[in-house]
Parts: structure tokens; sequence; C-alpha cells
């Protein structure tokens, strides 16, 4: 069985750090885990994506193709990437960035990701954990245990009890999400 | 007891440096090999070991022979532009016989080329960059686990055979995190070092290798053991030496102290490959492509395997051969216009079609791609 993700919007939203979390979570459930990312010479502004597979059986190839789950933190994003999915998809995007998101026929659950952050934890810097948070609950391609040892493994010291509490407000948007849906 | 991480490969390179015993850096940092520099910046200090950071990549390999030759352990690691920038001490350190490791973690090219995207566009100017006639080592890695084991691998053939060794590596394995086992500490693994004198310091000659060996021992300086270190062709003493004789006996000697060990030298792997009609030869990062393609292809019912070379020079031309007797096409795939295919084509000689699948877009190839590719070479001459 293998799990697919792709996380996009732009350079500075943390979405590399997501990506290696979530693989690190990964690894803690027992699964194999690859993340690899793709960005252009600028440190922060211009596009950024990174991407996890995790897997119960070796993995070779790492870069995702068709994204079983693809989240989408800009509208340039949206434009770029959407199309790489299919109807067997989801597709979560950020409500405060993402207006359309055109071309993949794939189920779209739209969170107010960014909002939340700062709402939550005072900071949109948070945006990332919140996105972890709703991506683990809408798919539960990792453990809650896991994920959290994962986040609290990564994140500088004196930041946990924000970040924990970014991440329980993640999975409370994902958990509403699917009640509504 | 190992630590389970998920570790970029670049990473593991500067787990495996210390692990193999280097304990000097000397570099610029280019992407998309930084995260070495920053690793070994960091880790060095722990272990006694020292970071330089030089002005530039010319003084970074310079700074590294010299550390060499006081009998450290030591390395460098580039991309292609500061690659180009190592060639000239990396002939001086194949001519005077200094063990070093250069990294480079190819981008691409050429000039400043495309500096974030992968490419294996360096195979020919590992083994061709510096002038001369030369012989030299490159291995390539296709994990991060392999990261590891090679760059430890690379430092025991160059303190064994007494020359530069390239870990020729790609943005594909630089940068991709996965998952590597590492023991606790590295005290129970074995490190290799240089052979050195134990005789009278008198009676030293640095280049005068004994008892059938091609590879003299080296004595650090400081030591008491004086020798002359020149990029001039030498005689034994170490000395400029003018004759033809000269030329003819160190040039012999630096070749046969590689291809007289080449089964030592060379590894190659093998997989899915017993029954294979058509062989893909692919390594690095395209080899992971290579992998997910063949598992597509016999999913469809073709007989497809992978000869994946871990060292890429000395060439695997005993194995090439082998492997041209066995199969009935052989496909080539790199990250380059076509290099590696050169040489496969050149041991094969003719005996069955030799293809290639160049990419060169700034993306690997998926495995949708590489199947159809495949699927085409069965069609042809593969095939038939």
């Amino acid at each position: 069985m293998k799990k697919t993700f792709r996380f996009s919007g732009t350079g500075g939203q943390g979405l590399i750090t997501a990506g290696i979390i979530l693989a690190e979570a990964g690894l803690l459930d027992g699964q194999n885990a690859v993340q690899s990312q793709s960005y252009g010479p600028e440190a922060r502004g211009g596009s950024s994506k990174a991407e996890v597979i995790l897997a119960d059986e070796p993995i070779h190839f790492a870069r995702v193709t068709r994204p079983d789950t693809l989240l989408v933190m800009s509208q340039e994003a949206a434009d770029k990437f959407a199309r790489d999915c299919g109807p067997e998809s989801l597709v979560i995007t950020d409500s405060l960035f993402v207006q359309r998101v055109e071309g993949s026929g794939a189920r779209r659950v739209d969170l107010p990701i960014t909002r939340t952050a700062n709402e939550a934890c005072g900071k949109t810097l948070f945006a990332n954990i919140v996105a972890l948070g709703a991506v683990a609950g809408l798919t539960q391609c990792v453990s809650k245990e896991a994920l959290k040892k994962a986040v609290l493994d990564r994140v500088p010291k004196g930041t946990e009890a924000a970040n924990e509490k970014a991440l329980e407000a993640g999975y409370t948007l994902a958990e509403k999400a699917r009640q509504s849906a | 007891m190992a630590r389970v991480l998920l570790m970029q490969g670049n990473q593991a390179v500067v787990e495996g440096a210390i692990a193999a015993g280097v304990r000097f850096y000397g570099g610029y940092p280019i992407t998309p090999s930084t995260e070495i520099a920053e690793g070994m910046a960091k880790r060095l200090p722990q272990v006694g070991g020292k970071f330089m950071q030089t002005e530039d990549e010319i003084a970074g390999i310079a700074a590294v022979t010299g550390a060499s030759l006081g009998g450290v352990i030591a390395m460098t690691a580039t991309s292609g532009p500061g690659f180009s920038l190592k060639q000239e001490m990396l002939g001086f350190a194949c001519s005077a016989e200094i063990p070093c490791l250069v990294v480079d973690v190819q981008r691409v090219g050429p000039s400043t080329g495309q500096p974030t995207s992968p490419s294996q566009g360096d195979v020919m100017q590992t083994r061709w960059g510096t002038h001369g006639d030369h012989w030299i080592i490159a291995l390539s890695p296709a994990s991060v686990p392999e990261c590891f084991d090679l760059t430890r691998r690379a430092v025991a053939l160059s303190e064994t055979y007494r020359c530069p060794v390239i870990l020729l590596m790609d943005e594909v394995v630089g940068h991709l995190r996965e998952r590597i086992d590492l023991p606790d500490n590295y005290d129970d693994l074995p490190v290799v070092r240089r052979k050195v004198p134990a005789g009278a310091p008198e009676d030293y000659l640095a280049y005068q290798a004994k008892d059938g060996s091609l590879v003299a021992p080296m004595a650090p300086f400081g030591s008491g053991y004086r020798w002359h270190v020149t990029g001039l062709v030498h005689d034994e003493t170490g000395f400029p030496k003018g004759t033809p004789a000269a030329t003819v006996a160190q040039q012999d000697r630096l070749r046969k102290k590689l291809t007289d060990h080449l089964d030592d030298i060379v590894t190659v792997e093998e997989y899915r490959l017993d029954d294979a009609e058509l062989a893909i030869v692919a390594f690095g990062g395209a080899a992971r492509t290579a992998y997910d393609a063949i598992d597509l292809a016999r999913a469809k019912g073709i007989r497809a395997g992978l000869f994946r070379p871990v060292t890429i020079w000395p060439f695997a031309e005993k194995e090439i051969r082998a492997l041209a007797a066995k199969v009935r096409g052989i496909l080539v795939h790199e990250l380059n216009c076509g290099q590696y295919v050169r040489e496969v084509e050149r041991a094969v000689q003719g005996r069955v079609p030799v293809l290639a699948y160049s990419k060169y877009d700034n993306e690997s190839a998926t495995p949708e791609d590489l199947l159809a590719e495949i699927e085409n070479a069965m069609k042809g001459g593969a095939g038939k």
C-alpha cells in the first residue's frame, strides 16, 4: 500500500518541514518513507513543493507524479499542480490563498488553515503544522501519536506547546470537514 | 544499537565521512552539495577535526591535499562549477599520489547551469576533467544508506591506493530524505588508513613500492621522514626526473596500481537480471527510476533487468562484456545527453544493440517514461 503526498505553496510557508515531519511520523509508525522537494534558487517567495511517499514496500522512485493527497497553500500552486490529480485524489486548500481549483475532478476540502494558525497560536507561522494535522486527520495516513512525536522532535525548543496546539487545531479542522461532508 | 533516522543523502555523506575517519574538510559551499559543508562544519569539531571554509573551490582542495600530506584523512565537496575549478589540484593529487575524497553533487551544466536541478552531466568530467593521462576512482550512490556506505568505501579506496576518489552524486540522491539505520557510535566500524613507512627515515623513498605492491608507504609531513612533493614527473625519490623511462615508469605504476585491482575496486549491482532479455544500465538517481520501470515492464511480461554500476570509474568493462553475452539488448538511461553510454558501446563492440535514453530537462524520468523507452527498445532491435 503506497500513499503519495504533495505539499505545495510558497517558499517560507514551512512546507518542506511539514513534509519531513510527515515522513518521520511514517517511520515512527514502521512504514517506509521518502521525502523529496523542489524549489527555485530563492530562499523565500518562490514556489515550493515537498513530496512524501509512505509505503509498506521499498520505495525507489521518490518523486510524486499523481498525488493521492495534494495540499495547496497558494493560488499559483493550485494552478500548477491540481491537473496532476485524478478523481481519486484529495485536494486540501487553504481558503486564505486559494480561490479556484480547476481541471482535476478531485475531491476538494477547503480549510481555513492559515487563519486557524493565527487564531489558535497567534502566528501564521504555524500554518504548516495546522496543515499537517488536517492532512493526517483527513487521510489517517499516520497515527496521531507518531505525528505528535515527530512534530515535537523537529520544532525549535520553546515552541512545543504552540506547535501541539496547532496540530490539534488541524485535527479539529479535519473532524469538522468530515462531519459536514 | 542502531538509530532509525530520516536523513538526507548529503547528511549521510557527512556521517559516512565521520565514520570513515575524515578529520579535515576544506571547501566552498555550492548547491546542491551545501548540506555536506554545513554538516561537516557542525560534526568535525565534535570529533576533534577541523573545518575550513576557503575563499574558493581551488583553495578548498589545496587545503585538503595539504591536510592529507600531513597525515589526516581529508575531503571536500562541491558541484559542477566548483568541480571544474578543482581539476588542477586533482591532477596534482593523482601525480603526487595524495589520497583525498572529492564529492561532486552534480547539477545541470555547463557553467552555473541550473543550480537546483538534477543532472548526471559530470560523468566524463569525473574521468577526464584534469589534463593528461591519469587514472581515477569514482563511485555513485543510489540511496541514502548507500551515501553513508560509499563515502566510507571511497575513503578506504583512496587510502589504500593513494589516489583521489570521487563520490559522484546527483541532486536526486543528495537531497532525498529516506530511512537509514545508523550505529549509535562509529567506534566499531573499521577505518582504513594509508600505509606508513616502518624503516629508518634516512632510508625512506616516498615513491618506492616494495613487496610486489604498487603503492608506496606515505609518511605524514612532520614525522621525521623527509620527501619531496611535485606534479612534475618524478622518480622514487620524489624529485623531478626528465627521462622517457621515468615518464613510462610513473604512468605505468599509476595505471597498474588501479587496473591490477579491478576486482577490489569495481562493484556493480543487479536487479531482476537473471533471465532478462533487456538490460537497463543506470546509476545514481537514474537507477531509482529504473527499479520501478523494470517492475512495470515485468508486470507486462517484458523480461527487463537492471545493471547498476556502483563504481563508475574504472569502467566495469569485464562486467559489461559479460552482460552483452547474456542479454539481447542494452538500454542506458542517464540524466545527461549521453556520456556513460559511449563507454558501454565501446565495451559491447556491437555484440548487441546499445540504446540510449538520455534525459536532460531538469527532471528525473518517471518510471512510466522509462517503461515507454523499454517498450520501444523491445519493439526494435532488442526484442528480436
